[in-house]
């Protein structure tokens, strides 16, 4: 399959150099190639957020979902729980997934349920023009926080590491090779995948520069290890822009997962007729 | 005899809802019709519960103030209840634990703590004992509790037969009632409570799915799906909170999955985020909704019909809804069905608002009187074809587009919380935007339509009688029974949305004194009505937390004002 064949007639309104046009043609390719190798694509199904980000699934000629803000994980664990066939991956901005939604980001790693989810972290409220976002750095000066903002950022990958999510990975909208190469093994990874992209928004918050000097991607790590995930993930915190950017994948594990439970129920969902005949036997139990 | 009450009380992890069933039981094996409600408080333990069984040869609905037997685990009961007993009722109590000043007359004590600890039992078995000197008292054979003991309990059940029939025993020579119960010929219908109705009914249709965060009061449907879930195929998820249980429905209806969603108040707030995507998105799904008494906390475990205009108007921006308001087991089970149903051929929301008196009440439960859902085929969501390309919003007269699941080979789906072209791409576009409404309004007008089928309106009672009363939802007992009793006609109102205007004025024929009977402070159905010139001359409301019983019912219809009536007539 031709990437350019997951393209729609949609008019693409992203700012010119945008970040997320990375993510796009990273996803674009990454699906044309998972298709092509046994995963074919109308069983993909993509759900997304509200901001700049989930304005992606207008632009993918893919099965989709756009959903509302900070929900994306909701419908996406149901696609899951409904059908196991479907590789489902929500995209989700970092005020998405972090702020408005922050509690099923909890509990989909928490539940270690198969899907993926990629984070469009620009560090601003970009659709709502340059407001700070929870990866935003102390001091940063937006709309909502013009002396700047009082918080410290948090750390989105510590946070999914404690929470259970078994993997986690970070790119940079400038390496679109990385990107591929992490959304490919994200997607096919079986548990709850979380994928930390450092996406740069031009308009409000255009740190080209900063991570082009401070990223760098870890090799030769040991991605099964809990303790040095966490050390490599805590060695940056969001909140200063003079230190080390890691990037690459920093840990993935096998661990149970929430739709396995689910899997023996569909095997018996009787149709109407045998619907019928088992209320009423059900119902001599209350006679 | 005709109407029995029997009030049995304690404190809460007495099993007083276990003992209120049984007494229901015992009456329901000789053919009788059973009402029980459950009053309780939001503990866990101590406080004051207590079951009001009625047993009645008639179908009922509605429980009475006054009692014929008061069983007394406690002195607080006693308290708390001899105002409702009858010259000839009488109390059944722990001697060794409650005193009675009429017991002469009045009482029948046995010593059921001293029995207890002969026989080891633990005191959670009181229960056994007491209502076995209860059913000598009222006339039930041994056999009968004999049965339903060996039939229901599933724990040291030779023990509790034992306690029981020391009590049965031991309330030999205690005074009798005067005409003690007899055999129906009707068969026993099982006994369910509203909530169980609800998840029967979801069930029957094709439910696949549900979602929910608990809630009182309807939190046992989750319960109770949960523990069907294996014999039905039903996926259920208890998730973070509502908004996930909301989303969670539109993931599996977007999958092809029936899901249902249930709440109260509260929790339904929280869905109204999702619930406006639904309309947008066009996603079917059901939400039961059961209301207690608001505003916020309210009183959790106590019953309310305060909602009725939130959910008709909940989530921004305008869209077509079903809302069903069953008045007991029979429509709670056979309209949970409807709404799954109507919710997947019109892809629209559809709520059950129901209230903590039927959710938690027990009924009995005639499966042939609640009719069979009209044919499935019928009724079936509209499937895309595959002829043509496939696109999600594609229009149509009904203003309904054909549904497709994924994976579709060649096919993408796309749904959208924006406005949205056909094939489900975000647009601005004016002209799209118009056309969104105008379908929405569409499907609103095919929905109605396909309602008209339907008996949304239903009058009882005296059909000529000038004199009615309008209800919705629970009151539907104690309307129908009154107005029985006092020649009235009666009006129940099942569909809310879309607002079956006419029907409910041919139902209101020649009637010259209208009046609405709500658990509300404002009459809400009475200002729906209002909005299609509908007039109600009186309200006769209830906002106590409690549900009307049929004295509060008669009392406030006796002494509503003839004044003030006149007014409202002139």
């Amino acid at each position: 399959m031709n990437p350019k064949d997951l393209a729609t007639t949609a008019v693409n309104t992203w700012c010119p150099g945008c970040g997320n046009f990375s993510i796009l043609n990273a996803m674009r390719m990454v699906l044309a190639q998972l298709d092509d190798e046994g995963y074919p694509i109308e069983n993909v199904v993509l759900v997304s957020g509200i901001g700049c980000h989930a304005k992606i699934v207008d632009y993918m000629n893919v099965n989709s979902f756009y959903s509302i803000h900070g929900r994306t994980l909701p419908v996406a664990t149901a696609l899951k729980l409904a059908n196991p066939d479907l590789k489902v991956i929500c995209f989700s901005g970092d005020g998405d997934s972090l702020a408005e939604g922050l509690d099923h980001l909890i509990f989909a790693a928490k539940r270690n349920i198969d899907v993926t989810l990629i984070l469009h972290d620009n560090r601003v409220y970009g659709l709502t023009t340059g407001q700070y976002t929870p990866t935003s750095p102390q001091g940063f000066k937006g709309k909502s926080t013009p002396e700047g903002a009082v918080e410290h950022p948090m750390n989105p990958l510590e946070l999914m590491l404690v929470s259970g999510a078994s993997y986690i990975a970070r790119g940079y909208s400038h390496g679109i090779e990385q990107l591929q190469k992490l959304f490919k093994r994200a997607i096919l990874h079986k548990g709850f995948s979380f994928v930390d992209v450092l996406q740069v928004c031009v308009s409000y918050n255009n740190l080209y520069e900063s991570y082009n000097k401070w990223t760098y991607t870890v090799e030769g790590n040991d991605a099964t290890s809990f303790e040095e995930a966490q050390k490599i993930i805590r060695s940056w915190n969001y909140d200063s822009s003079e230190a080390a950017i890691p990037l690459g994948k920093f840990y993935e594990i096998d661990a149970p997962r929430f739709d396995q439970a689910f899997a023996q129920h569909a095997q018996h969902a009787p149709n109407l007729w045998e619907r019928d005949s088992k209320i009423k036997e059900l119902l001599e139990n209350f006679i | 005899m005709e109407n029995f009450s029997t009030l049995i009380g304690g404190i809460a992890g007495d099993g007083i809802n276990e003992a209120g069933i049984t007494v229901s039981r015992l009456y329901s094996h000789l053919g009788y019709h059973i009402y029980m409600y459950y009053d309780y408080p939001s503990l866990i333990r101590g406080g004051h519960n207590f079951s009001l069984v009625r047993a009645s040869r008639q179908e009922i609905a509605a429980h009475t103030d006054r009692i014929d037997i008061l069983i007394a685990l406690n002195q607080e009961t006693v308290e708390k209840h001899k105002s409702r007993l009858k010259e000839k009722s009488f109390v059944i109590y722990d001697a060794d634990k409650v005193k009675l000043d009429d017991a002469k007359h009045k009482g029948c004590g046995l010593t059921i703590t001293s029995i207890l600890k002969e026989a080891e039992a633990p005191s959670v078995m009181k229960n056994s004992c007491i209502i076995g000197g209860y059913c000598k008292v009222v006339g039930i054979e041994w056999s009968v509790l004999e049965e339903i003991l060996k039939k229901h309990i599933p724990k040291k059940l030779e023990l509790n037969l034992q306690v029981a029939r020391q009590g049965y025993d031991q309330a030999e020579g205690f005074c009798r009632i005067d005409r003690p119960v007899d055999k129906q010929d009707q068969k026993p219908h099982p006994l369910i409570t509203g909530n169980q109705a609800v998840s029967l009914g979801l069930i029957k249709a094709g439910l696949g799915a549900y979602v929910a965060y608990p809630m009182t009061p309807s939190s046992s449907v989750l319960d109770f799906m949960a523990g069907n879930a294996g014999h039905f195929g039903l996926k259920v998820v208890h998730p973070e909170n509502e908004i996930a249980v909301m989303l969670m429905a539109q993931g599996f209806a977007y999958a092809g999955v029936k899901a249902a969603v249930g709440t109260s108040g509260g929790g339904f707030c929280l869905m109204t985020e999702g619930l406006s995507l639904a309309g947008m998105a066009e996603m079917p799904i059901v939400v039961v909704m059961s209301q207690r008494t608001g505003p916020s906390t309210g009183i959790p475990t106590y019953t309310a019909q305060g909602d009725l205009h939130f959910i008709l108007n909940a989530g921004q921006g305008e869209f077509p809804r079903f809302i069903v308001a069953p008045g007991d087991a029979e429509e709670a089970y056979y309209w949970s069905g409807v709404a799954l149903n109507l919710a997947w051929k019109f892809q629209v929301p559809s709520f059950i608002l129901v209230d903590k008196t039927i959710s938690e009440s027990l009924y009995s439960f005639n499966i042939d009187l609640a009719g069979e859902l009209k044919d499935q085929a019928a009724q079936a969501p509209l499937l895309w074809n595959g002829q043509q390309e496939y696109k999600r919003y594609h229009y149509t007269d009904t203003g309904v587009s054909p549904l497709a699941f994924p994976p579709q080979k060649g096919q993408v789906i796309k749904a959208n919380s924006y406005v949205h072209d056909e094939s489900g791409i975000t647009t601005e576009d004016a002209r799209i935007a118009r056309e969104v409404s105008n379908k929405f309004c569409q499907k609103g007008q095919s929905l109605a339509q396909d309602l008209e089928a339907y008996e949304t309106v239903k009058v009882f009672g005296d059909k000529n009688s000038k004199t009615a009363l309008i209800c919705w939802g629970s009151n539907k007992g104690v309307c129908l029974e009154l107005a029985l009793k006092l020649g009235l006609r009666m009006i129940q109102v099942l569909a809310i949305s879309p607002f079956p205007e006419k029907k409910l004025k041919s139902a209101l024929q020649e009637v010259e004194r209208l009046f609405c009977v709500e658990c509300n402070s404002t009459g809400q159905l009475a200002r729906l009505a209002g909005f299609y010139g509908i007039q109600t001359h009186g309200r006769i409301l209830k906002y106590d937390g409690r549900p009307f019983s049929l004295e509060d019912l008669e009392s406030e219809l006796e002494s509503y004002p003839e004044s003030e009536l006149e007014r409202a007539l002139a």
